[in-house]
């Protein structure tokens, strides 16, 4: 049992080696040009974004449409830092203070909010974030006010990116197969029921919306030392939403649908490029029918790793043994 | 070894593709010039109007020969108005279809989020509106491949406390100021700085947010203090709600704004009656007499049938303005061009004489519009 | 103090737009507990049927506002069959994201056919562009037009609800709806009488906005639904009085922060007002804490 799971594990890291070096590759080929990693970044950071609040409203069924908020602490807090003195290791106390400031306020706000019941929570998480939002247009001293920060340097290349994509899935992952998780995944199926089976519900529901707002704050980060320039607008309600789209498109409750839903959604609005209102209204539509026909999402609560991954790895283990 | 040869197929034809893709490009004939506008979303009407006056340049300057015997072709994208957009636009630009320059975007913010790139790859960015003091230069120096064309926040904002202080003698002014737009900031900060200076004090600074529609609880409360001017550093959808609940109120003192005044909306939203002494800062003014002006506003009224607005003007403006420095440049590429750019010296265009500066901005005077029940009435000359 | 009271004034026209959206958010929520995301859209529509009405047929002010209650009705109506009717016993989360679904759907449809400038009605004339001066308070004739309409259309309402056979079937389906249909009232028929009333409101406030700012555009609900939200949850949700009560304090206290020159927190505080209630009193100021069943 033992030797099979980490033969397993083997393939998988080979897998994920794999494809770090090729992308790696190509792009010192300029085969991904500039253009196409600015592709490969959003798509990075939507991964992130998508699997993170996937674990909040998929997972541990609590409606949150604030996770924009949580993304714009983390991306102020990286781009100051960096701001002040540019250098890797700022970046990465940035990155990682932003999201434990993300974090932070995730549990300030999630402990009283989140015993509210699904809609209010909706309400309550979008009050907070457009209050965050609000501070960082009004802390004008600090923050430049809505005028936003510019400027910030780029510290994000493929492998920073490819390091936290991965941990924040491995993370997240690992934790819903913890007995956290699973209680987790108990709250989501009855609450009542949950509560009275022992589990703490108050105390996981802030458990899974903490590790959700990290990870948020740090796509932000990522996000912030990318792209150059952050202003508050940008992480107002549409972008919660785009995430939240994206979580239902995907499943709620899975994670390679996330990161499939991150990866189509980048694609179509790449493709969309010059209809943003179209795009905008097809969105609307993609939600609209998927809760209609699908209200599990394209995936449901099914991972694909299994069938796919596997074989795909199985064929590079092959590999080894020839030689 | 199926599989392999599968893969083995796959990589190769991801290679070949790639390169087709990157040889597709360089064509000697024609000059390729990038256009990065906001053509959807929230301030589309700028990028669209801004287009609409490059469009008719390009094909004045095409129609008349091209740059020394090469023809201009824009490749056009939209950023939808995101930033982010923006700066992957111009990416994709610069590396995949190879433009000598690009124009845009309109507003300052995305402009901005294009420079890093600009310098990277060494291609000129120029924006005809993007009016924020720190575009073009900051604390860090000079962004050697920024350019723009208009005036700058600081010099619209001063000129505005000038014609207050000078024009209409007023010595106490109440600012409402748009906060949610870095462009109004620069306007108040600067405004309130000459008018200061200039012996005038600012009784009060109030704010909204871009979208408000409810103006009365601010207006109610400065109803009670003593001042004799109103400046509104903001845009046309607040400004002319603004206008119109101040009247409503009963405050008839001069009200002064800047660019962002400049729609027929404004007329539309605050109702004819209300905008007497509204004053306003602006490029270009289609009232004004010169010959240069009325000319573009016969062409342009001939190519899209309406009356041109500043964004028209400045859109003109600008693709005139890089056409004139590609002609003087010694290559057609970024550097060369960068440096035909940066020895501009009083080229005439419809919004007013221009010369770079040393930070890359350009020197021109700037015209304040009054308006007497509605219209464009009357323009005045403002120096800086 | 004539300060003060003209804020009060300023406040109350505020407030009564909010009310009466607050009304339908909260008839929606009582009746099948969806917070019903579209019905800010919905307001936004009966703002673009009143500028056609208005500017482009020339209509007068009362023949449009019944037009666009009439079209706000329909759309009403029809939303709730073809999207939340499918989904009335799935998940709450599921209605929800519909919800917001159709919400942007209506926002980017509008803007695709009227794009996203703003849009004015054409100048007032007559009574309604007239102005009241009281010492030194200013009231707009248009202000009492709001008012006034605001308060009848309450009153109207809760005569509905509290006088007719279609009111007590409302009130019986929010309260038990399995019971309801056993008592054979059709739930079906209610829950769309319900939307249609709701939505008429919506397109009510959205024409007397229009009328009173001069200024719409697509994306014109969205805040305004938000805090007619909060006000409704204030007053405690699924209760019309305090619906009212809701919208009237969030406007007042709205112009209040922005007359002390804090306008640019307005917002804040009212989202923050929404949070402090969600923890001391969820039930809202008039409401009952009911405990939860299994």
């Amino acid at each position: 049992m033992k030797g099979i799971l980490s033969a397993q594990f083997t393939r998988r890291l080979i897998l994920v080696v794999l494809t770090y070096v090729i992308v790696q590759l190509l792009i010192s080929v300029n085969i991904i040009n500039d253009y196409l990693q600015a592709t490969l970044t959003t798509i990075c950071i939507n991964i992130i974004l998508a699997v993170s609040l996937n674990l909040i409203t998929g997972f541990t069924g609590q409606f949150s449409l604030g996770h924009a908020g949580f993304m714009s602490i983390g991306a102020y807090t990286c781009a100051l830092l960096i701001l002040k003195d540019p250098t890797l290791p700022n970046f990465l106390l940035g990155t990682l203070l932003g999201a434990l400031l993300a974090a932070l306020v995730g549990f300030l706000v999630g402990l009283p909010t989140l015993r509210l019941r699904g809609d209010y929570l909706a309400i309550a998480t979008l009050g907070m974030a457009e209050i965050i939002r609000i501070m960082f247009i009004n802390m004008d001293k600090i923050t430049n006010g809505p005028r936003g920060l510019s400027g910030i340097p780029r510290f994000v290349n493929w492998t920073w990116l490819f390091i936290f994509t991965v941990g924040t899935v491995l993370l997240i992952r690992n934790f819903l197969r913890s007995s956290h998780g699973r209680a987790c995944i108990a709250i989501r199926e009855d609450e009542i029921a949950a509560e009275t089976m022992g589990i703490n519900t108050t105390w996981y529901k802030v458990l899974a919306f903490v590790i959700g707002a990290f990870c948020a704050g740090i796509a932000g980060a990522l996000y912030a030392s990318y792209f150059y320039f952050i202003k508050p607008d940008l992480f107002g309600f549409l972008k919660s939403v785009d995430i939240l789209v994206m979580v239902v498109l995907g499943g709620l409750g899975s994670i390679s649908g996330s990161i499939l839903a991150a990866i189509l959604l980048a694609v179509i609005s790449t493709l969309l490029q010059s209809f943003s209102e179209i795009r905008m209204i097809l969105y609307a539509l993609i939600l609209i029918v998927i809760m209609i026909f699908r209200p599990q999402g394209l995936l449901g609560s099914k991972e694909i790793s299994l069938s796919v991954f596997n074989r795909l790895s199985r064929l590079f283990a092959f590999e080894k043994e020839e030689k | 070894m199926k599989k392999y040869s599968i893969i083995f197929t796959l990589v190769i034809s991801m290679l070949v593709f790639a390169g087709c893709s990157q040889t597709a490009s360089t064509n000697q004939d024609v000059i390729k010039i990038g256009v990065n506008y906001e053509l959807s979303g929230g301030v589309a009407t700028y990028g669209q109007s801004s287009v609409e006056g490059i469009e008719l340049a390009v094909e004045q300057i095409n129609q008349a020969g091209g740059i020394n015997g090469k023809k201009i072709q824009l490749v056009k994208y939209d950023n939808k108005s995101e930033p982010s957009e923006a700066t992957t636009l111009a990416t994709r630009l610069m590396t995949q279809d190879k433009v000598v320059a690009i124009l845009g975007p309109a507003t300052s913010g995305a402009f901005m989020a294009t420079i890093p790139v600009a310098n990277q790859n060494k291609v000129p960015v120029i924006s005809g509106s993007a009016t924020a003091d720190n575009v073009t230069v900051d604390d860090k120096g000079v962004k050697e491949y920024a350019f723009r064309i208009c005036f700058t926040d600081s010099q619209q904002g001063s000129a505005a406390a000038k014609f207050a202080l000078e024009n209409l003698s007023t010595k106490k002014a109440v600012i409402i100021m748009d906060s949610s737009s870095d462009y109004a900031k620069g306007l108040a900060e600067t405004f309130t700085s000459t008018f200061e200076a200039g012996g005038g004090t600012v009784v009060a600074q109030e704010a909204y947010m871009a979208g408000d529609t409810d103006f009365n609880a601010v207006l109610t409360s400065i109803k009670g203090k003593d001042f004799d001017v109103i400046f509104i550093p903001g845009y046309y959808n607040e400004a002319g709600l603004i206008i119109k609940q101040a009247r409503a109120q009963g405050i008839d003192v001069p009200i002064l704004g800047a660019d962002g005044f400049d729609s027929p909306k404004l007329a539309e939203l605050a109702g004819a009656q209300a905008l007497n002494k509204v004053y306003f800062t602006n490029h270009y003014s289609s009232v004004d007499s010169s010959p240069v002006v009325a000319e573009f506003v016969k062409a342009f009224k001939a190519k899209y049938n309406k009356e041109p607005d500043a964004f028209n003007a400045l859109g003109y403006d600008l693709a005139k303005f890089v056409a004139d420095a590609l002609s003087r440049a010694e290559k057609i590429d970024g550097e060369s061009l960068k440096k035909a750019l940066e020895a501009t010296k009083d080229f005439k265009g419809v919004t007013g004489t221009m010369s770079v500066d040393e930070n890359h901005n350009v020197v021109k005077d700037i015209i304040v519009i009054e308006l007497k029940d509605g219209k464009q009435y009357k323009t005045y000359r403002v120096t800086n | 103090m004539e300060q003060l009271l003209q804020q009060i004034v300023n406040g109350i026209s505020l407030g009564s737009i909010y009310a009466l959206i607050a009304l339908g958010y909260t008839m929606v929520y009582g009746i099948i507990k969806l917070i019903n995301f579209a019905h800010c859209d919905i307001y936004m529509i009966g703002a673009y049927v009143g500028y056609v009405c208005m500017a482009k047929l020339g209509l007068g002010f009362v023949p449009s506002l019944l037009v666009s209650m009439l079209v706000c009705t329909l759309l009403g109506v029809a939303i709730e069959k073809i999207a939340y009717k499918p989904l009335r016993n799935a998940t709450r989360i599921a209605a929800l994201i519909t919800a917001i679904g159709v919400s942007l759907f209506l926002e980017y449809t509008t803007m695709f056919f009227a794009t996203a400038n703003v849009r004015t009605y054409p100048p007032m004339t007559g009574f309604m562009a007239k102005t009241f001066k009281l010492g030194d308070v200013v009231i707009s004739a248009q202000q009492i037009l709001i008012a006034i309409i605001t308060i009848i259309l309450m009153v109207l309402l809760q005569l509905i609800v509290k006088k007719t056979r279609i009111g007590k079937a409302m009130r019986a389906v929010s309260l038990d709806k399995d019971a309801a249909e056993l008592m054979g009232i059709n739930v079906d028929s209610t829950i769309s009488f319900t939307f249609a009333l709701g939505s008429a409101l919506a397109g009510a406030a959205g024409i007397l906005v229009g009328v009173y700012y001069n200024s719409i555009n697509p994306l014109m609900g969205v805040l305004p639904g938000l805090k007619a939200f909060v006000a409704a949850v204030f007053g405690g949700i699924g209760i019309i009085p305090g619906a009212m009560l809701g919208g009237y304090v969030i406007g007042i206290v709205e112009v209040f922060v922005a007359g002390l020159g804090y306008s640019m927190y307005r917002d804040a505080v009212v989202f923050a007002i929404l949070i402090l209630i969600l923890i001391v009193r969820p039930a809202g100021l008039l409401g009952k804490n009911t405990r939860e069943k299994v």
